[in-house]
């Protein structure tokens, strides 16, 4: 046995069975549900979200994402199975033979509204665009918990140069934490911290991100769906009145700084890099960039 | 992945703590053993770090106990040092650590009380109690004694039947628990001043079971019958009345005889979701062939208000926990197992870890049970004050040093439980079912109660009641026979309300007290037994203040993962907090209205039976009474 193998403690030993073969892959079996009536045929496997994006069904998602493990917390994409007492979530549940799925029921539109109406109620949701366009569709009234409502309004921290984290805006998707953990970056600066109404992003003890384990790949603004977390520039320019994505082009264009090959989206407006992003479909990045890639462009529009 | 460590530095007196928690234990005979081979196959939120088998994530809860008991609070050194010593990154440790109530993460004196004001104490004087309190110690939440100690309105403590209750705590190099119920302002105060002087005495409470077991006739009692008759640290006492006589008829069955007289049984659990015990069993056992480490856990997290049976039975008769419990584990092939206790529970806890011990002497756990061949051990986790850990798969990630916020189900426990291994769960009181059922024969057992509840059942009853205490009935017995059993009803004699199952359960009226005490008989009323509370209410309490604190018991108990819960156990409370204030948004009908539809969506789309049951009892009463008019 190898140093490496060596148990680290008396308390874990590695066991002794022989190195485990890679198991083949078993052929996917079809599987055959109805959603709102209609039949389809997935892949075992596959979410009730994917089946039910195969029907042209658009379901309303927040927490989930293609390229992280579901964390099914935000609740916003509930469907009715027949049989379960609860909805279940479409981002996580995989589907079953024969199951019998209803997307658009009375109980649906109603939790996916009171849902979005929590969310709206307790967060500043003023640059979360996709949140505001499930609010339309569902008629979310946020206002129906009175001005006294509690809030997470709080002072956004700025403790860095190159992205500011404002968390009145965070509606705690837990994406940023997933991709700052094992999902990408294996760097685990930011995790979900306190309990209940208070639980929220932090790092230990909210120690400034400076005197973190924060690498700067940005992968958390990446992946936030509010606008809690965004580069800088943009908050800035946003602060200042002229932030206007109408006057904003997007170049794609491939990191020049080593070999890795990672595609950047760069976007501009008026002349001037104002943020840099990687599209999620992309077989490298999977959305994700190291610090150069997202902010080492800075250069090109300094003036000193 | 490598840690980064921001700069603090742990204090000598921290190290010497952890260390010491960590030698032990490493070297517990239970722990020694373990094997993580966790496939990785991570829930979304439940970072893995890696691999899992370099980490040893799962010993953060009791390495942050060890801290807390020895300093007092948990600083940003002995943060670090916990991180660097387990392998987990700070800011993970951190989002444990501040999970739980009874971790401070600020300095914080070293002598805390905690007075319980919650729904039973509230009948027994607690808001007098508290009020007195402040006369005596300050305000609640602010250092007195010197900057010493600190007293702090707490969740019910499982003390109801000595209602009201109070706890307190000492960090130190010798760190004390002291259980005070029924408590008054100067014991509290007293008890405060000796802690902070280090005059409090290390004793063991001994069950009073007189005062908790008040039933008579107790030679019919089966569940309770060694509780207050047998010396609870003695493994010969136990085994005197009978101890350890099932687990030797157990081997000789062998596990699909036990899995099979169990299913006869028709056993249901007493954690409150009233699932097969058996059938549980069976879908573990199904998977021995599979190389994969088993688990057995025993829930003894008892924190929904107005429940302290299991304290009662690990208080008075530990054996019979871990017997059940050994059983089980032969039945499924389970190697280990854990008890986890709330973090509240002193005297249970102590008494558990003596048996533990006594049994591991005597060969009743460790390698080669009895000659059978059979290996199973038990370790022990404390919870920190957190509701939520009684719900199994909170559960899991909180013993394995996870934050405990509980997993999507399907896949179920018994497929994916403890470090994702197969894993039954049991309460304790339907672990202390089991031996008598192997004694009795599952179809025996079956017999008793009703056809659709067999067995025999414990009832938590508080409040304004003659003799509150823990009662044990064969199942069919009415509310109104139990009422009777108790002495009748307490304080003014005239009943307004009955709270059945805890916060999480319902109230019912006067006019329903004929309904029997069983899982369909409660079903038909559209109530539930929950975990077997039954509170009584008398016409002098205002209901609205009792629904005001269950709201306020929900808002705090949420571990705030999905928003159905978080955010509306919040809006129901400034919901509630409206319509006692006598101003609604609208009319009273109007937030009657969203209420209801809050409610529905917490219980529609929450991830967990916290949410899914948070509003239950407020419909419940404000469907049965006109309140806040
Ligand atoms: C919020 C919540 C808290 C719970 N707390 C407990 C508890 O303290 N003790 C317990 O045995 N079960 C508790 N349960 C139920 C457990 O999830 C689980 O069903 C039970 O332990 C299974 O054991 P049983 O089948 O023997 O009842 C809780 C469930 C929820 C949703
Ligand atoms: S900061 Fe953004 S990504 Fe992170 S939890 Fe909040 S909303 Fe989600
Ligand atoms: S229902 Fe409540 S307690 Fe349960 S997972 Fe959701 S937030 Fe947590
Ligand atoms: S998108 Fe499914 S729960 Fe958030
Ligand atoms: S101990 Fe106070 S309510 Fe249970």
């Amino acid at each position: 046995m190898s140093e490496q193998l060596q148990a680290p403690s008396p308390l874990i030993p590695i066991p002794r069975a022989p190195a485990p073969e890679i198991p083949v892959p078993a052929a996917r079996r079809d599987v055959q549900i109805t959603i709102d009536g209609k039949r389809v045929t997935v892949l075992e496997g596959a979410t009730i979200l994917d089946a039910a994006k195969t029907l042209g069904i658009e379901t309303p998602t927040l927490c989930f994402l293609e390229t992280l493990t579901p964390v099914n917390v935000c609740r916003v994409c509930v469907v009715q199975v027949e049989g379960s007492r609860p909805l279940v979530p479409a981002c996580s549940r995989k589907v079953e033979e024969g199951m019998v799925v209803w997307t658009d029921s009375e109980r649906v539109r109603l939790s996916r509204r009171v849902v979005l109406e929590f969310l709206a109620s307790s967060v500043d949701v003023s640059t979360a665009l996709q949140l505001q366009a499930y609010m339309k569709r569902y008629e979310a009234r946020p206002e129906k918990f009175g001005p006294r409502a509690a809030t997470v309004v709080q002072p956004p921290k700025i403790d860095n140069e190159l992205y500011v984290r404002d968390y009145s805006k965070c509606i705690l998707c837990y994406k940023c934490a997933e991709a700052c953990g094992v999902d990408a970056q294996n760097t685990f600066a930011i995790g979900v911290a306190g309990r209940g109404f208070h639980a929220h992003i932090a790092t230990e003890f909210e120690i400034p991100l400076t005197d973190s384990a924060c690498v700067y790949c940005g992968n958390c603004i990446g992946v936030c769906p509010t606008g809690a977390l965004m580069g800088k520039i943009e908050y800035d320019m946003r602060a200042a009145g002229t932030w206007d994505e109408s006057r904003q082009t997007r170049t794609e264009t491939i990191c020049p700084y080593c070999g890795v090959g990672c595609e950047l989206t760069v976007h501009s407006q008026a002349g001037q890099i104002v943020r840099v992003s990687s599209p999620l479909d992309h077989s490298v990045t999977q959305g994700n960039l190291c610090i150069k890639g997202r902010f080492g462009w800075q250069f090109t529009q300094s003036h000193k | 992945m490598d840690l980064h460590l921001n700069a603090a530095k742990a204090s000598a007196e921290e190290r010497v703590a952890m260390d010491a928690a960590l030698k032990q234990l490493e070297s517990s005979p239970g722990d020694a053993s373990l094997t993580v081979t966790s496939d990785g196959q991570a829930d979304g939120n439940v970072p893995t770090n890696g691999l899992p088998t370099r980490s040893k994530r799962h010993l953060l809860l009791p390495v942050l106990h060890a801290i807390q008991e020895r300093v007092g609070w948990i600083s940003p050194g002995a943060l670090n040092y916990a991180s660097l010593q387990l392998g987990v990154p700070p800011a993970e440790a951190h989002g444990v650590a501040s999970f739980y109530e009874k971790f401070s993460l600020a300095p914080k004196p070293p002598v805390v009380a905690r007075a319980c004001d919650d729904i039973a104490c509230m009948t027994r004087g607690a808001g007098a109690l508290c009020a007195e309190l402040e006369r005596k110690l300050g305000p609640a939440g602010k250092p007195c004694s010197l900057g010493k100690a600190i007293w702090q309105r707490s969740s019910c403590l499982g003390l109801c039947e000595r209602a009201p209750a109070a706890l307190i705590t000492a960090a130190g190099e010798k760190p004390r628990e002291r259980v005070i119920a029924p408590a008054y302002a100067e014991s509290i105060a007293s008890a405060v001043l000796d802690a902070a002087t280090g005059k409090l005495p290390d004793e063991i409470d001994t069950l009073n079971a007189k005062v908790s077991v008040p039933q008579d006739g107790r030679s019919q009692l089966r569940l309770l019958r060694r509780v207050g008759q047998v010396d609870p640290a003695s493994l010969e006492d136990y085994r005197r009345l009978g101890g350890y006589e099932a687990l030797r008829r157990a081997f000789e069955w062998g596990p699909e005889r036990v899995i099979r007289e169990a299913i006869e049984s028709k056993l249901l659990g007493r954690g409150g979701a009233a699932f097969p015990a058996g059938k549980k069993w069976e879908a573990v056992h199904q998977q021995r062939e599979s190389n994969r480490p088993h688990y057995v856990i025993c829930n003894a997290d008892e924190s929904e208000p107005g429940t302290f049976k299991d304290r009662i039975l690990m208080e008075g008769d530990p054996f019979a926990v871990l017997e059940g419990m050994t059983i089980a584990a032969f039945a499924v092939g389970a190697k280990r197992g854990y008890i986890y206790i709330r973090g509240e529970y002193p005297y249970a806890t102590q008494r558990l870890e003596q048996a533990i011990h006594a049994a591991r002497a005597q060969n009743f756990l460790g390698e080669d049970i009895g000659g059978r061949g059979f290996t199973f051990d038990i370790e022990i986790r404390r919870g920190a004050g957190a509701y939520i850990c009684g719900e199994e798969t909170a559960l899991f990630n909180s013993i394995e040093g996870y934050r405990g916020e509980p997993r999507n189900k399907p896949p179920f426990p018994t497929q994916s439980g403890l470090f994702r291994e197969p894993t039954v769960v049991n309460n304790v009181e339907t672990l202390v079912n089991v031996p008598e059922i192997i004694l009795n024969g599952g179809a025996a057992y079956a017999r008793i109660g009703t056809a659709n509840s067999s067995g025999y059942r414990l009832f938590c009853v508080s409040g304004h009641v003659v003799r509150p205490g823990v009662y044990e009935l064969p199942f069919g017995p009415t509310i109104r026979d139990l009422i009777e059993m108790a002495g009748g009803v307490g304080g003014t004699g005239r009943l307004q309300a009955v709270l059945l199952g805890g916060a999480a359960g319902s109230f019912v009226s006067p006019k329903e007290l004929d309904t029997p005490l069983t899982f369909e008989g409660t079903r038909a009323i559209g109530a539930t037994l929950g975990s077997g509370v039954v509170m009584l209410f008398d016409d002098s309490v205002d209901l609205e203040q009792i629904l005001l604190r269950i709201a306020a018991f929900f808002r705090s108990e949420t571990c705030g993962q999905c928003v159905p819960c978080r955010v509306g156990t919040i809006r129901q409370e400034e919901l509630l907090q409206r319509l006692i204030a006598r101003k609604p948004l609208g009319s009273k009908e109007q937030e009657s209205a969203l209420l209801k539809e809050m409610a529905q969506a917490m219980r529609d789309a929450s991830i967990c039976g916290l949410g899914q049951t948070a509003s239950g009892a407020i419909l419940s009463a404000m469907d049965r009474w006109s309140l806040f008019l």
